[in-house]
């Protein structure tokens, strides 16, 4: 197979897998009977067309930023980490516990506190199946997906019988305390002026963007992730460069854990200010997508998350202001994970052949 | 000596009968990658035709085209006198034409019988088929001392004999042409001289071979013709008869090689490195060593000649912390811990051990890592490397890299290409750079030269040997005799996890060596 200049792995790969995507997607709502065009429209102005759709474009993005980032950690030490999920679920948790232990005098003592909370947690509810992995060989595909329904069963007990309120009837924690309450964008003095509706994106996109770049830091700028990225390459070279595989396997899934734990502080504590059920809605999962697309790097981690934001967003609207089943958000989503992940070796294998024949015409020409 | 330099002339006379294979004006490129270039040559029946070349020559690629993998851009090939068209195996097999591999394709928990057949059966039952091959087997079990076991499963077989197989499979699909590919690399010397013979039966009843190989040792001693491949070119087909061993490296580098290793007596000192007996369990618990005993000295080289898988992997892999064992390892006197938590590469390279491993593709290199990165690779916590406590310094060790590159003369000289990208010579030259720049006391050195051109292996040696002559100890694991012979200044000989004994290089001789090798003890005393 011919390899791809770099501009072609990275951009073209890519926007052709989504185009596809969207192509197939298009098909999808001709045959039930839907204007794709117009259903294009109706995404995109929803989505980006007003501050107040980035509002909240920007929203599901901060949440998608870290358990891609999760994902991103974990894979470059060749762990598949699907526990996202639960993480986040479990990071919930770490966050409803700091918010509601005290009445928090200003929002960044609390934010500081929920953030150790909520990592913390998410990083223990991690270190179970990498202890599993590291010490017992269990896999760790299995093990964080077999977490992710026990996290979910566990949050349903809390929140029924030990977080919810006396007098209650639906199954959350009580309110979080107004000093635990994040600024959203329309909030922040400057950003205010571009956000005036109020919208859930908040404060935490900046601690997710912060975090994009501290992943960045680790893996290519510390030894630490120099013996992850090794470890992730090859095992049996990482055993002749002495570097110890129960500590990475650990470390690395700590890591993991705990970003996918921190994606709690933007839903649970940036925009329901309180635990709900099921409060990580699937971003665990997009996680894995979004780290699959952004090729396990936080720049490309970000961009997809961005995209799979405005899908979010835009498949939202769809609902609002279409006929199209709201379902359709998560047939689009499906399609762009099928094209940009499982599908990828195609779309780079028909382009490598492409760029062979150019390059075959290119010498028959030059003769 | 005539040597015919043009690709496109034969050196033989043309004898009258048509050539068993002809190859007029082979070309392949791969995208900007010329492999073979016009490539011509005439193999005449019942020959042992030679095709020497270093790594990346086009060795390999021409065998595949002619076997089928790989579709010519231009040339013809010409079997028998008729133009042949090969587009896949199962048409070079129709031609006659049987390719026992490098890396032998047969099914493990198969039988003989099984795997002699497979991809022939006749018919939907295989009782049938099973009963031809069995009677056919015995015919060429008498005609050419190819003797195996036919109901033998072939993960109880030894190298040799699964060689043999493979040599079976083709005949069975009655090959009048064989060609082998690197087939002594894993066989003991006696093996070596066994498979030989075959191949000289084989000849004998009319068979042609072609011998694809890197030993000048073997061209010379069973080919008739021999043709060198120069980065995609032929540069000469000679009679082997009419040329040497250092005009075929010649034409083989394109430049004087020097064969033997020039180098002094030792001038052993203290002893650096003291195993007493060493001994490991694999996962299965079976015991790989078998207590082992040994001492290398300051300033000499210690060679461990063995056929491969008789417990070098494992001594170099406990030598260098990636195994834990029981015994006693002391460096300089010291004792060094062998089972505890701290027993790893970090704790050994911090004794003073460095280690070139026996595969670098899976042990001694991340493929994937750049240059820089690979430099980095198990000293990767060096004081030098670090820019503060949290960060590492990416720009000195690239630098760091450019240094050794130029004093290693690895090519291409640049620090942020991928491993993968650098040839076998040159991947090994950045892991003997690694290691030798650490100025170690004791090299672990395994398997140097595997994969490497000669041009590298020259350079490799020169390096250890003046490691050597720094006096430093070195304890070298080889399974290519002529290595072992050539660098070690004593030689232990390994089999099933044991020291045969040790020999002088001066004063023993491989057929010594060979049957220690095979487990014979009594070769002379110890």
């Amino acid at each position: 197979m011919t390899k791809l200049p770099k501009w072609a792995d990275v951009a073209l790969v890519p926007l052709i897998s989504l185009m596809l995507a969207a192509i197939v997607a298009a098909i999808v709502l001709v045959a039930i009977g839907h204007d794709p065009w117009n259903a294009l429209k109706v995404m995109v102005d929803g989505a980006l067309g007003s501050p107040y759709g980035w509002g909240y474009t920007l929203y599901y993005t901060t949440s998608f930023i870290f358990t891609g980032l999760a994902v991103t950690v974990a894979f470059h030490a060749s762990l598949f980490n699907i526990g996202g999920e639960g993480q986040a679920q479990l990071g919930g948790l770490g966050v409803a516990l700091v918010c509601l232990s005290m009445p928090w005098p200003h929002w960044t003592l609390a934010l500081a506190a929920a953030t150790l909370g909520a990592a913390a947690f998410g990083a223990a509810w991690a270190a179970i199946p990498a202890y599993l992995q590291a010490r017992r060989g269990s896999h760790i595909v299995i093990t964080t997906i077999m977490f992710n329904y026990i996290a979910a069963a566990l949050l349903v007990y809390l929140l029924v019988d030990v977080l919810r309120p006396a007098g209650q009837m639906d199954p959350a924690s009580a309110r979080f305390p107004e000093g635990a309450n994040l600024p959203a964008l329309n909030e922040i003095p400057g950003f205010n002026l571009i956000f005036e509706k109020a919208v859930p994106a908040n404060v935490t996109l900046f601690i997710a963007l912060f975090m994009a770049w501290v992943v960045w830091a680790i893996l290519w700028r510390t030894r630490l992730g120099y013996e992850i990225r090794a470890f992730g390459k090859s095992e049996t070279a990482a055993r002749y460069a002495g570097i110890n595989a129960v500590r990475i396997t650990m470390i690395a899934m700590l890591i993991s854990g705990g970003l996918a734990g921190m994606m709690s502080i933007n839903n649970v504590m940036g925009e329901a200010e309180r635990l709900l059920q099921n409060s990580s809605e699937g971003a665990g999962f997009i996680g894995i997508a979004v780290a699959l697309m952004g090729r396990n790097h936080p720049v490309g981690v970000v961009l997809a998350a961005l995209l799979f934001g405005f899908l979010y967003q835009g498949g939202a609207e769809l609902g609002l202001w279409t006929s199209i089943p709201i379902e359709m958000r998560i047939v689009v989503q499906g399609l762009v994970i099928l094209f940009t992940g499982a599908l990828d070796m195609m779309v780079r294998m028909m382009l490598g052949w492409l760029f062979s024949l150019s390059q075959s015409a290119e010498s028959v020409g030059a003769k | 000596m005539s040597v015919s330099t043009d690709a496109g002339r034969q050196a033989t006379a043309a004898p009258t009968a048509p050539y068993a294979i002809e190859l007029k004006g082979i070309s392949k490129a791969f995208g900007p990658v010329q492999a073979n270039k016009d490539i011509s040559i005439q193999v005449a029946k019942g020959s042992i035709h030679g095709i020497i070349g270093e790594n990346g020559a086009g060795k390999s690629t021409l065998m595949s085209i002619l076997y089928g993998f790989y579709k010519a851009d231009r040339g013809e090939i010409v079997i028998n006198g008729r133009v042949t068209a090969i587009p896949d195996s199962q048409s070079a097999i129709r031609a006659g034409i049987g390719m026992v591999f490098q890396h032998f394709k047969l099914v493990q928990n198969f039988t003989v019988l099984e795997n002699v057949i497979l991809g022939a059966e006749e018919g939907q039952m295989l009782a049938g088929s099973l009963a031809k091959a069995r009677r056919v087997l015995r015919e060429l079990a008498e005609e050419y001392e190819l003797e195996v076991d036919p109901d033998a499963l072939i993960e109880d077989l030894s190298v040799g004999h699964q060689q043999r197989v493979e040599i079976l499979k083709a005949l069975y699909r009655q090959a009048d042409i064989l060609i082998l590919d690197e087939p002594t690399g894993v066989l003991t010397p006696a093996e070596a001289d066994h498979l030989f013979r075959i191949l000289r039966g084989l000849k004998e009843q009319g068979k042609t071979i072609i011998l694809i190989t890197h030993k000048l040792r073997e061209i010379m001693e069973i080919t008739d013709t021999v043709s060198v491949m120069r980065r995609g070119e032929m540069t000469a087909t000679v009679k082997t008869a009419e040329t040497s061993p250092e005009q075929l490296a010649e034409l083989m580098v394109g430049r004087k090689v020097l064969l033997h290793v020039a180098k002094g007596p030792a001038n052993p000192g203290a002893t650096v490195l003291d195993v007493e007996n060493l001994r490991v369990k694999d996962d299965q618990g079976v015991e790989r060593l078998k207590g082992i005993s040994l001492k290398v000295r300051a300033g000499e080289i210690l060679g461990i000649a063995g056929v491969a898988g008789n417990g070098q992997s494992e001594l170099l892999a406990v030598l260098g912390g990636m195994q834990a064992g029981t015994g006693h390892i002391r460096i300089k006197g010291d004792e060094i811990d062998l089972t505890g938590k701290h027993s790893n590469g970090q704790t050994r390279r911090a004794r003073g051990i460095a280690h070139v491993p026996e595969d670098r593709q899976h042990l001694g290199l991340i493929m994937d890592f750049t240059a820089w990165e690979n430099v980095a690779f198990g000293y990767h916590h060096a004081p030098e490397y670090q820019k503060n406590r949290l960060f590492m310094d990416n720009d000195a060790l690239r630098a760091d890299t450019e240094r050794k590159m130029a004093t290693f003369d690895v090519r291409p000289p640049i620090p942020t290409l991928a491993a993968k990208s650098f040839s076998g010579g040159n991947q090994q030259k950045i892991v003997v750079a690694r290691e030798i720049e650490r100025n170690p006391d004791l090299l672990l050195v395994g398997q140097p030269t595997r994969g490497v051109d000669i041009g590298a292996i020259e350079f490799i040696h020169k390096q250890i040997v003046a490691l050597r002559d720094a006096g430093k100890a070195i304890l070298l694991v080889s399974v290519e005799l002529d290595e072992i012979m050539s660098l070690s200044d004593r030689i232990a000989v390994m089999f099933d996890g044991r020291i045969m004994g040790e020999r002088d290089p001066r004063s023993t001789n491989e057929r010594e060596l060979g049957l220690m090798m095979a487990g014979v003890t009594d070769g002379g005393a110890a």
